[in-house]
Parts: structure tokens; C-alpha cells; sequence
């Protein structure tokens, strides 16, 4: 499969969904633009101290981001992880807001996250007139073609590959802490259980086998609710 | 919380609830002694859901998981302090850059730490007569065994009994079978003919006793476990001996001095209430200082009085001084082996199921004194940082790095559990010249003077470092990978971590026979006043590779023995 040519295709035809009524005038700010996204819970409770509960307290009430940054954080998150799929995509996962909430958390995210804003609005206008969330999709997403990869070497860009990169990776961890993002990872863990190896058919496919010498060292798992017991040479005999 | 009258003569006040003074407080309590434990931090229990943070998802926090100023490991880790307290700064003296790791809550450090629990062997006691460098110990291997042994079937590790001369079988639970990732590695190290064990962890692979649960394996110990089947003193050590009615609680109480009488002896110890700032003090027939290493320092040198000029306990002026810590490096490689993983439940449990001891004892090296290897990796739980830098391995496979849309999803995948890294721990030299002192300008928000460090590492740990990058990246390659992030040379010391970095500082208040060279002897009795004890980290000589909680709690429980048999004699 040609990776790149599925990933436009996809982009393409998903960016629309996100981003509601842009037939707006691309030169006019005033344009309404809509974006919707799954909102995120006002309050957390998972065993703070009383002084965490006021630092957190004090993040949700701040506001950092002006609507215009918040706007172009969705538009950009719904760029780099699109709802059309089945387990949803940045916008469902609660993106932009993740990103606000964590850049206020950690105050050297603050400049570069409102600066990369900026350089991205100030390269839209030069090259199309208007700023970021208010030029075309194709134009955004030409844009985008442009300071996506690590391998571009021009200079002038260099400031919004280093802006796109790190939204990359707040979009991909904040969707990937959610359940959608668990769903779609497939991940198994975090839940009581009796891990005994590694699945043979796993091992099989690796070309690996656990030794009969290093097994006998390793828990007998129908046996680990009998309390132990040692004789005299250090053996369990439990 | 207990508020006991002030009058009340305790047997014991033990100040600290960690591994020391968590292990002092069961034994001297089960004895039938008053105990009076005092903490600065606050009361803690994983059981309690106010508190927990086992098994959450990481959507349940806002950051999911991230680390912040008060939680340096992340969100959900247990451990309530870090590097940088609220109101209690610690300064640096000359070409010093210390990292200074505190608790403040019951139960200490042991709330996070990796559970490794490694006993020292008959060569930690006495490298001084294997190298020349430092001193050896008091005590040697047979004096502790005993203490080993006892803890091991009290407090529970897994491991395997292997033979090994410096590294000492004991009385094991079952291990855990190795991971995948840990496979590729056993068989990279085979080829090079490096060995490779089970590791040797406090985690209740069985059943120990009926008030412990067993390990469900969630790999989540760092955040502390909600049926007890990892060890941490507030769990394993403070509420059984809270159970019995012998001990008082004092928690958010901030030990300043330890209060001596006209005969130089401790009468007690001086206190300030860390909730309402109030003062105070508790009176005791003895005292057992469990602080950790550089706050038992900071206690002893801020106890001043006319038979004690100096500070408590430091008539030879070695208060603060030898202090060290383990070296560290780490490296990491990516495995094309392991690119798209079919997903099963890895979590085990924490940390590595695998290790390699030190292998090169006897060795010509350019350094003296060795290191043992950790083993990283696996399919683990999804968390804030996941998903950074998605394809960078893509450099690695022809392909382009970066990028947006539904395609990075197979990225994800694509890439989860490729990861194999090392992380090397190694045994320092103790120096004299590496000292923490009190400053003489700057006090806390209690106005308790801080503590300064002057700390530089010499050329055996330099040099121990760049043999640690050389043996990482032969072993990561043997095992398949593709070597991540570049070699660090001279210029940044081989990537040898900052002293204090590996949170196993020791040596402050060291043990010996020798009173002008020494600060304990080798029960952990000050030289300087009979009634006064340390049971933590700072009567180590030499740390050791090994990680040392399960030297300090053997330590300790030695020390507390020693009270009881000296109180039955009535010398204390």
C-alpha cells in the first residue's frame, strides 16, 4: 500500500466534516467559522493532595488562548488526526482542549505553541491572502504538505515544521490517552490478571522458547495462593 | 492524627517513615516498646480511593499522567515530593550540581521506588581491600545475612537463587517469566557472553502471609498497590505496627533537632507542626534518625548545644561527608523485530523482569568497581508522551519521517513495543570531599537552615561511564537493534547522570569502628551520644552497585535489635 497517497485521499475527504461552514469569505475575519469538538470534563478526581487540587483548580480557570489560537489548534488537530474513522479522531478525543490545558500546565509550551500560531498565520496571508482558518481546505492542506517532514531543508519554513511537529505529537498523545485512542491502539493491559509469558503462538513467530532451566525459576501460577515456604537451603517448597 | 501529651516519655522516637525508620518502628513496637513515629509529610494509604491512583486510565487525569513540579514521575506515581519542595530550597556550592530527592508523606521514598531489591555481598563490605579506595565497612556479609534472610521471608522479593559469589542467593518467590523484548535481550547478551538473571524484586509473585495480597500484575508499583503486594514501609511496615496500639503517629510534623540534656544525651527531639507552624517538642529515652541520608545530616548538624558544638554526633567532623550515589546511563534502540506487534497484556510486573548483574569483578579496567544492567521495553500502557516523534524510526526503513492524517494510526501500531533500552546503575567511590553542609545564610520557610552540597564525580566514574555506553551498544545491537540517539562522549561525561540523580544517596553519617573517622558504629549508635541511632541510608561505607532499600531495612532491623537486647540490659 502507498501510505501517502492513502493518507491524502483520507485527509482530503475528511477535512470538510471537521470544519463547518467554511464557504465563509476568505478575506473577511468576521466570517463565522464553526468547529465542534467533544468537550472534555471540567474536574478530575484520582487521589490529589489538597495543593493539587488547587494548582489544577487554577488551570481550568485560566484562560491562555485567544479563540482565534483555539480555532486554528482544532483545525490543525482535525488535520492531523481526521474523524472519518471508526474510532473517531482528534475532534472526538477531545483535542483542541487537551492541548489548551496542558500548554497552561507547562509554561514553556506557551510561547512556542502562541508563536507557532503566528508564524503559521503571517505564511498563510503571504502565500494565500488570509490567515490559517481562513484560506481554502486545499490551501491549508498545502500548507501543511509544506512543514509536515522532518526532510525539508528550506530555512524560511523551518519555524513551522518545528511548530507542526510538536502539534503532531500533542495531537497523537492526547488521542491516544482516550478510550478512542485505547480502541484503536488495541491496547490490552491496565486491568487485574495472572500474566503468565508471552502467548506461545507469539513466541513461535519470533523464533523464541522459554528454557526449561530458566522456567523453573518462574511462578507456577496455580500454585501462587499457597503461602510460601522454604526449607533450610533457600528452595520454596510451597 | 495522634496528639499525645507532650509529658509522655516515648521509648523510641523514630523520625522518618521510609524503609529505615518504617522497618525501626515494626520491630521496636512488636517488642512491646512506646513508639512515637514522626513524619513531615502527610498520612498516605493506596487502599483509600481518595488516594489512589492504581488502575486508573489515563484520560482520568487532565495532563494524562504527565509529570509536574510535585510528582516528577508523572501524575498517577504515588510519590508525593520531588526536587523541588515548596518553601525547602537546598543550595550548591562549587562546581556543584546535586539533585536532592525528597518525600514528604508516610511511607517515604519507598512509595516509589523501582522495588529492586538487590543484597549487598561479601565484596560490597570491604572494597577497600579489593581496590585501596575508601573504607571497608565494620561489618562484613555474615552479619547481615541473617537480617537478609529474615527479610526476605518478612517483607517477600522474588528472584532466583543463581550462586553467585557478590550476588547472594536468598529465600525467593517465584520469578516472573521475561517479556519479549527481555527474550531478544537474553539472547543478544548470551551472544556475547554476558549473563543474564531474573530480577530480584519486592513484588508478591505468591502468597506470603493472610494481610498481603498477591500481584495481579498491573506493572503500576510506582503507584503504590492497593492490596499490598509490592513493598512499601507504610503498607508492609507503619500499619501493622500501628495495629498493636504501641505506636503514635505523628504525621506533618518536621523534625528540626534532636534535643540533648546537660550529660550530651538526647532527651528528645524539637518539632515544628508543618499544618499550623506551630512548635514543639517529644520526649524519648532514645532516638532513631530515619530521615534519609542528607535530612539525618541536616538534623544531626542542626543540632547544636554546648557538648555538641558542631552538631550532634559529629565530633570527627564527618557529618555529611562521604556522601554518594550511584552512577547511572542509559541507551536505547530500536528493534525491527518488534514492528507490528500482535497486542497482548505485557505489563508484568514493574519494571523489568530481567537483569544482569555485574559480570567483570576481578577485571583489568580503567576504573574500579562495577555496575548492573535494567532492561526497558514492552507494550506498555499508553501515557502522556505516547505517541511523540510517531514515525522517527521511519529514518531507519527508507521512509519519510513526519507527516499527518489516518496514516500515522498505522504508525502507531506500526512502532508500539519496538523499543528495547538499558540503563546501567554502578558503585561510586566515596570521597570525603564530597560533603553536604549546612548553609550558613539560608533557612526553609520553618527557618531551618539548608543543607549545601559540594559533590564532583572523579575519574572512576567517568570512566565507568564510558565502559557502560561501549557495553550498551554492544548489547543492544547484539540483540537486533538499531541504536537510537547518538554516543555521548567526554564532553558530557559519557552521559553519566548528576549525583543525587539516581535518588541512592548514602554515606552522610557513615558507620565505623573508628570514632574520629566515623560517625556510628555498626549498629547505627552514634559515637558521640549512646541514646542516639541512624537507621537510614547514611551509615553506608560504600553503596554498592545494588539499589539500597533491602540494605537499609536489614540495617535497620540489625539496629533495632540492638536497642531492644541494650534497653533488656538497661545500658539505654
Amino acid at each position: 500500500m502507498d501510505r501517502r497517497e492513502t493518507l491524502k485521499s483520507l485527509l482530503l475527504g475528511s477535512l470538510g466534516a471537521g470544519v463547518i461552514a467554511s464557504t465563509g469569505c476568505a478575506t473577511n475575519p468576521s466570517s463565522n467559522r464553526a468547529i465542534t469538538w467533544t468537550s472534555l470534563p471540567e474536574s478530575y478526581s484520582y487521589g490529589r493532595t489538597e495543593i493539587e487540587k488547587e494548582y489544577d483548580e487554577a488551570l481550568f480557570a485560566e484562560t491562555y488562548f485567544s479563540e482565534h489560537e483555539l480555532l486554528t489548534i482544532a483545525v490543525l488537530c482535525d488535520i492531523i488526526l481526521p474523524s472519518d474513522h471508526p474510532n473517531g479522531g482528534a475532534l472526538d478525543a477531545g483535542l483542541p482542549e487537551f492541548v489548551e490545558f496542558m500548554v497552561k500546565d507547562r509554561e514553556r509550551y506557551k510561547l512556542p505553541v502562541r508563536g507557532g500560531i503566528a508564524w503559521l498565520d503571517t505564511y498563510a496571508i503571504d502565500e494565500f491572502g488570509a490567515d490559517f482558518i481562513n484560506i481554502s481546505e486545499q490551501q491549508r492542506l498545502q500548507i501543511c504538505d509544506r512543514i509536515a517532514y522532518q526532510d525539508v531543508d528550506d530555512p524560511e519554513l523551518q519555524p513551522g515544521i518545528r511548530f507542526f511537529s510538536f502539534m503532531r505529537d500533542l495531537t497523537l498523545t492526547g488521542y491516544y490517552t482516550t478510550e478512542l485512542g485505547f480502541r484503536d491502539l488495541g491496547y490490552q493491559g491496565n486491568t487485574p490478571n495472572v500474566w503468565d509469558g508471552v502467548p506461545q503462538h507469539i513466541l513461535d513467530k519470533h523464533g523464541m522458547a522459554y528454557e526449561e532451566e530458566w522456567l523453573e525459576k518462574c511462578v507456577d501460577q496455580s500454585r501462587r495462593d499457597i503461602t510460601a515456604e522454604w526449607d533450610d537451603d533457600m528452595n520454596l517448597i510451597s | 492524627m495522634a496528639q499525645s501529651l507532650q509529658q509522655e516519655e516515648y521509648d523510641v522516637i523514630v523520625v522518618g517513615s521510609g524503609a529505615g525508620g518504617g522497618m525501626a518502628t515494626n520491630r521496636l513496637a512488636n517488642a512491646g516498646l512506646k513508639v512515637a513515629l514522626v513524619e513531615a509529610g502527610a498520612f498516605y494509604d493506596p487502599a483509600d480511593e481518595e488516594q489512589r491512583t492504581q488502575l486508573r486510565y489515563p484520560w482520568e487525569s487532565p495532563r494524562r499522567g504527565a509529570s509536574t513540579r510535585r510528582r516528577p514521575f508523572g501524575d498517577y506515581n504515588s510519590c508525593i515530593g520531588g526536587w523541588d519542595l515548596d518553601g525547602e530550597p537546598y543550595t550548591q556550592g562549587d562546581n556543584t550540581d546535586f539533585r536532592w530527592w525528597r518525600a514528604r508523606m508516610l511511607g517515604g521514598r519507598t512509595n516509589h521506588w523501582g522495588r529492586i531489591s538487590l543484597r549487598f555481598g561479601p565484596l560490597d563490605f570491604k572494597r577497600y581491600d579489593s581496590d585501596g579506595l575508601g573504607d571497608n565497612w565494620p561489618i562484613g556479609y555474615e552479619d547481615i545475612k541473617p537480617y537478609y534472610d529474615k527479610l526476605d521471608k518478612f517483607v517477600g522479593v522474588y528472584g532466583s537463587n543463581e550462586g553467585l559469589y557478590n550476588d547472594p542467593d536468598g529465600y525467593f518467590l517465584p520469578a516472573p517469566k521475561p517479556r519479549l523484548h527481555e527474550l531478544y535481550y537474553i539472547k543478544g547478551a548470551r551472544s556475547l557472553g554476558v549473563p543474564v538473571y531474573p530480577m530480584r524484586k519486592s513484588v508478591l509473585t505468591k502468597r506470603i502471609n493472610d494481610t498481603r495480597g498477591v500481584c495481579f500484575y498491573c506493572r503500576q508499583c510506582s503507584r503504590a498497590c492497593g492490596v499490598h503486594a509490592d513493598f512499601s514501609s507504610s503498607t508492609v511496615l507503619v500499619y501493622p505496627a500501628l495495629e498493636g496500639g504501641q505506636v503514635d503517629l505523628y504525621t506533618n510534623h518536621m523534625v528540626r533537632e534532636v534535643v540533648t540534656g546537660a550529660d550530651g544525651r538526647a532527651t528528645g527531639v524539637a518539632y515544628i507542626n508543618t499544618e499550623d507552624g506551630s512548635q514543639g517538642e517529644l520526649r524519648g529515652r532514645t532516638v532513631v534518625l530515619a530521615a534519609s541520608a542528607c535530612s539525618t545530616a541536616r538534623i544531626l548538624l542542626n543540632s547544636k548545644s554546648s557538648q555538641h558544638t558542631d552538631g550532634l554526633g559529629n565530633s570527627s567532623g564527618h557529618v555529611g561527608h562521604y556522601l554518594h550515589d550511584s552512577t547511572g546511563a542509559s541507551r536505547a534502540a530500536f528493534l525491527p523485530d518488534l514492528m507490528d506487534r500482535e497486542i497482548y497484556n505485557e505489563d508484568g510486573t514493574t519494571g523489568g523482569h530481567v537483569y544482569t548483574p555485574w559480570w567483570l569483578e576481578g577485571e583489568n579496567l580503567d576504573f574500579t568497581r562495577g555496575y548492573h544492567l535494567e532492561i526497558g521495553g514492552g507494550m506498555g500502557m499508553p501515557s502522556y508522551g505516547f505517541g511523540f516523534a510517531v514515525n522517527q524510526y521511519n529514518q531507519y526503513l527508507g521512509e519519510r519521517v513526519g507527516g499527518y492524517g489516518n496514516g500515522l494510526r498505522d504508525d502507531i501500531r506500526r512502532f508500539y513495543g519496538s523499543r528495547l533500552s538499558i540503563a546501567c546503575r554502578g558503585e561510586s567511590v566515596p570521597q570525603f570531599s564530597n560533603y553536604c553542609e549546612l548553609d550558613p545564610s539560608v533557612v526553609d520557610k520553618w527557618g531551618i537552615p539548608v543543607l549545601r552540597f559540594n559533590y564532583q564525580w572523579t575519574e572512576h566514574e567517568i570512566n565507568q561511564a564510558r565502559h557502560m555506553q561501549d557495553t550498551m551498544e554492544e548489547l543492544l545491537t547484539a540483540a537486533g537493534g538499531i541504536l537510537l540517539g547518538s554516543k555521548p562522549g567526554a564532553d558530557r561525561d559519557y552521559g553519566l547522570t548528576k549525583p543525587g540523580e539516581i535518588i541512592h544517596e548514602v554515606g552522610t553519617t557513615r558507620m565505623g569502628d573508628n570514632p574520629n573517622a566515623s560517625v556510628t558504629n555498626s549498629f547505627g549508635q552514634l559515637h558521640d551520644a549512646s541514646n542516639v541511632f541512624v537507621a537510614d541510608a547514611g551509615t553506608f561505607v560504600s553503596q554498592a552497585d545494588k539499589n539500597p532499600t533491602w540494605t537499609i531495612m536489614a540495617l535497620s532491623w540489625r539496629t533495632s535489635d540492638y536497642i531492644i537486647e541494650q534497653m533488656n540490659q538497661r545500658n539505654l
